[in-house]
């Protein structure tokens, strides 16, 4: 029987970006506020010291700060007439677990989407007619703008300490910057990292292409830096550990070490750590949510914790899971296409090659999360005729170097033996003369794109996995084709000794291996309780004391990283959720 | 826990420790000097979790893989070995963060891992059926087997055209174990593999120094004189 605690203003589902940024929010606000959190808590003192932070074995292949598969997972499936099966281990994507969560291992990448994305089928529409978009493709507009999210995301920008180059300033092209995105009100709160040579050697070829290249914005201090919450930065040393890693050097933009400790101040809040979150309950009305119930998973007890609001800020797929198993929302089905729980779940694609230069030092082990030259001539710029390619979105093509550690990264010319001198040779030749040239891009919705409960495998509190169906479309396959000439064209343009082309993927998708904690959909935003699982403001449409934050709101995915998004309306959101206090009712009406 | 945004003092010892690091890469003398005084004591003989002929059998793939030249020690005298044993008698050879409820099925590649083993015991079914295949087609277990037997095996069984009858899959093990010679080569030494850092010796990693925001700039398409730290030599 679970121990009914006495109620509070608002309860925070997972404390990661989203979570911290609410926590501290709303605490300052004067709500009396409580996190759960699955997992511990994390300090960089405690837990990111030198040297044994700089483990390759336990943090890249372990997974040290992930979420535990043996606890809870998903099942997986290509498509609803296969049969879904656990996906037993971690692999394509790594979300985090902890006080601090996915924001801890990130590498920074924050990026600011556009109206390109908010607007996506009225855009398309609009400029290559209703019968462009395939039928089974579920895009639909988001509902905001970019313009009312600009100011938050500069707020996110300068809390992460997001070192990068303007491009357009109210509208004045930048030089140096990126000249396809939106105006900003003002530049990044930090210049750029220090190029690494293969951003140089990228960078000198894609402006010879006729292309736009510019430094990646990134939440990596490029130098010491105070944050407006008076939160101190060090300065990025270019470590090379990461992705995955948390930063000893507290350079790295992280929620531990922001926001959360700011609101563990606030008298206000309180942080529960190993709570698991089982469920969100609802009043007899079916109006509203009352609260949450939780194990402590150091004893087994468990609370039902009551609460005026409820903020679910856990991981995407977490967020929608607590959606499915709480009963909350009708469950999306693909036959009717009806329901909006569990709908347009989204993913990226990618493609690469790899460019190796005989004599050339690239030193790939000194870099940092965003040591990347990017060029968006083929994302978000609008101008680029997407009407004779017979596709929709976009990607990022980029060069640079990311946590290349010697376990997951030996590079060697294709043929080369897998093991053996000649192997032993190739790989001690390539590691440090080879660079890559590579995409990140979009996934539009898609009517098959989805999740629900699976009707057989259990967690670890008996309750239903949730299921995930998704497959890359032919949308996907015809931009990767296209992405694939693009790279190979450029790489060969800089000359390398050898090439190991890029390969438009027409494989179905796999679990494994890593391909990017970039999940999104399942719970989206809209302008319709039809439509969508939440108002503009991340709100529930059906419960409107429950607010869900993160990367699940989004009505399909673009080719940027989510996080800039995801920190920009968890600030939007944290303002939505104060005037609601003042006057509890649907921020929007249906 | 103190609720402190960015802990100045900890944040400090850390930069003057990874600064001293920076320090002895710029001068590889007194850096091998630190090495040596700090070197992590040889893995003791002996295996927590491979049986003798399992042993045979995982010594005679690592040095085959891995065959000493000037490049480096074989794969045995560079510890992969002893790692391998270490990862298997170790939490993640027991299933650590491995979904393991059933029902079991085989799935299609794209599900992933579902076997309803842990990696150590597919490693134990695993080395036993490779070796029973070895035997029937060969005539001798793979530790008795010449070189360009052993080549022709792991040709073809890496490219799928070996099955183990009534065995786990063998594509499913051959993959695992792959992965696990890599790791041991080039993982930290304190796992057991890398010794005295031969993997990263090899391509030139520097391992677990890195304060490199002066060496941008000044090693920009230039040879990192890279005298590899281990975690235990900065300890």
């Amino acid at each position: 029987m679970a121990t009914r605690l006495k109620e509070v203003d608002a309860v925070i589902v997972g404390l990661g970006w989203t979570g911290g940024i609410l926590a501290k929010e709303l605490s300052a606000a004067g709500l009396k506020v409580v996190a759960l959190e699955r997992g511990k808590m994390f300090s960089t003192a405690e837990d990111f010291q030198v040297p044994q932070v700089r483990d390759e074995l336990r943090y890249v292949q372990r997974h040290e700060l992930m979420q535990n598969a043996a606890r809870d997972t998903l099942t997986i499936r290509n498509n609803p007439n296969q049969e879904a099966l656990p996906m037993r281990r971690l692999g394509s994507f790594l979300p985090g677990e902890g006080a601090g969560g996915s924001g801890m291992h990130w590498s920074g990448h924050t990026w600011r989407w556009t109206d390109m994305e908010f607007k996506v089928r009225s855009r398309y529409e609009e400029r290559y007619g209703k019968s462009f978009i395939p039928a089974d493709m579920t895009i639909q507009d988001w509902g905001i703008t970019y313009a009312e999210l600009e100011p938050y995301y500069d707020k996110f920008e300068r809390v992460a300490a997001v070192s990068g180059k303007a491009g357009n300033i109210d509208g004045q092209i930048q030089p140096g910057g990126n000249p396809f995105e939106a105006p900003r009100a003002r530049e990044y709160p930090l210049p750029p990292l220090t190029p690494i040579l293969a951003n140089e050697v990228f960078s000198a070829a894609a402006k010879n292409a006729g292309y736009h290249p510019f430094p990646r914005p990134s939440a990596n201090a490029s130098r010491a830096y105070t944050n407006p919450d008076g939160v101190r930065f060090g300065a990025c040393q270019y470590c090379g550990f990461c992705q995955r890693f948390g930063c000893e050097a507290n350079a790295k933009g992280s929620p531990h070490m922001t926001v959360i400790p700011i609101a563990m101040r606030n008298p206000n809040f309180e942080l529960r750590t190993h709570a698991w979150v089982s469920k969100i309950l609802k009043d007899a009305s079916g109006k509203r949510v009352t609260g949450v119930t939780y194990t402590n998973v150091l004893n087994g007890e468990e609370f039902e914790q009551p609460a005026s609001i409820v903020l679910l800020t856990a991981y995407a797929l977490n967020n929608v899971h607590l959606m499915l198993l709480s009963g909350l929302g009708q469950p999306y089905d693909p036959v009717s296409q009806k329901g909006v729980i569990g709908k347009n779940y989204c993913y990226q694609t990618g493609a690469g090659a790899t460019l190796f230069f005989e004599g050339r030092n690239f030193n790939p082990f000194m870099s940092a999360g965003g040591s990347s030259a990017s060029a968006d001539d083929f994302n978000t710029n609008w101008d680029f005729d997407r009407g004779k390619h017979g596709w929709i979105g976009g990607y990022n093509l980029s060069s640079g170097f990311n946590t290349a550690l010697p376990i997951g990264y030996r590079p060697v010319p294709r043929g080369t033996p897998a093991w053996g001198k000649e192997w032993k040779a190739a790989t001690a030749k390539w590691y440090q003369t080879a660079m890559n040239v590579g995409v990140s891009g979009s996934v539009m919705a898609n009517r098959y794109n989805y999740f629900d409960l699976d009707p057989t495998y259990r967690n670890a509190f008996g309750q239903p996995l949730m299921r995930m169906t998704f497959d890359y479309k032919e949308n996907e396959h015809k931009m990767g084709r296209h992405a694939a000439q693009v790279i190979n064209d450029l790489a060969k343009s800089m000359n390398p000794t050898r090439l190991n082309e890029a390969t438009a993927r027409t494989e179905p998708w796999t679990v494994v291996p890593y391909q990017s904690t970039h999940n999104t959909g399942g719970t989206i935003m809209g302008t319709s309780p039809r439509s969508s699982a939440l108002n503009k403001y991340l709100q529930s449409w059906d419960y409107h004391n429950l607010f869900v934050v993160g990367a699940n709101v989004f009505a399909h995915n673009a080719s940027y990283n989510p996080t800039g998004p995801v920190g920009a309306l968890a600030y939007w959101t944290a303002d939505a959720v104060k005037r609601y206090t003042k006057n509890p009712a649907p921020l929007v009406s249906a | 826990m103190k609720n402190v945004p960015f802990n100045r003092r900890a944040f400090l010892k850390s930069a003057v420790a990874s600064s001293a690091a920076a320090v002895s890469v710029g001068l590889p003398q007194s850096a091998q000097a630190q090495q040596k005084a700090a070197a992590p004591p040889t893995p003791s003989a002996g295996y927590a979790f491979l049986n003798p002929d399992e042993a045979a059998f995982i010594e005679a793939v690592v040095d085959h893989m891995v065959p000493a030249d000037e490049l480096s020690p074989k794969g045995s005298d560079m510890g992969i070995n002893t790692f391998i044993d270490r990862a298997l008698a170790g939490g993640w050879g027991k299933g650590d963060r491995l979904y393991m409820q059933g029902p079991w099925k085989q799935g299609v590649p794209s599900q992933g891992y579902q076997l309803p083993l842990t990696p150590a015991e597919l490693y134990r079914a695993g080395i036993a059926s490779a070796n029973a295949y070895c035997v029937k087609t060969y005539s001798k277990p793979f530790d008795k087997m010449p070189e360009t037997q052993r080549q022709e095996f792991l040709v073809a069984w890496s490219t799928g055209k070996v099955n183990f009858e009534n065995g786990p899959p063998a594509r499913v093990f051959f993959t695992m174990l792959y992965q696990n010679v890599i790791e041991g080569m080039f993982s930290d030494p304190l796992y057991g593999g890398n010794q005295n850092k031969a993997g990263w010796k090899m391509i030139g990693f520097p391992g677990v120094i890195a304060v490199n925001q002066q060496n941008i700039e000044k090693y920009r398409d230039k040879k990192f004189p890279a005298n590899p730290l281990g975690i235990a030599d900065m300890s």
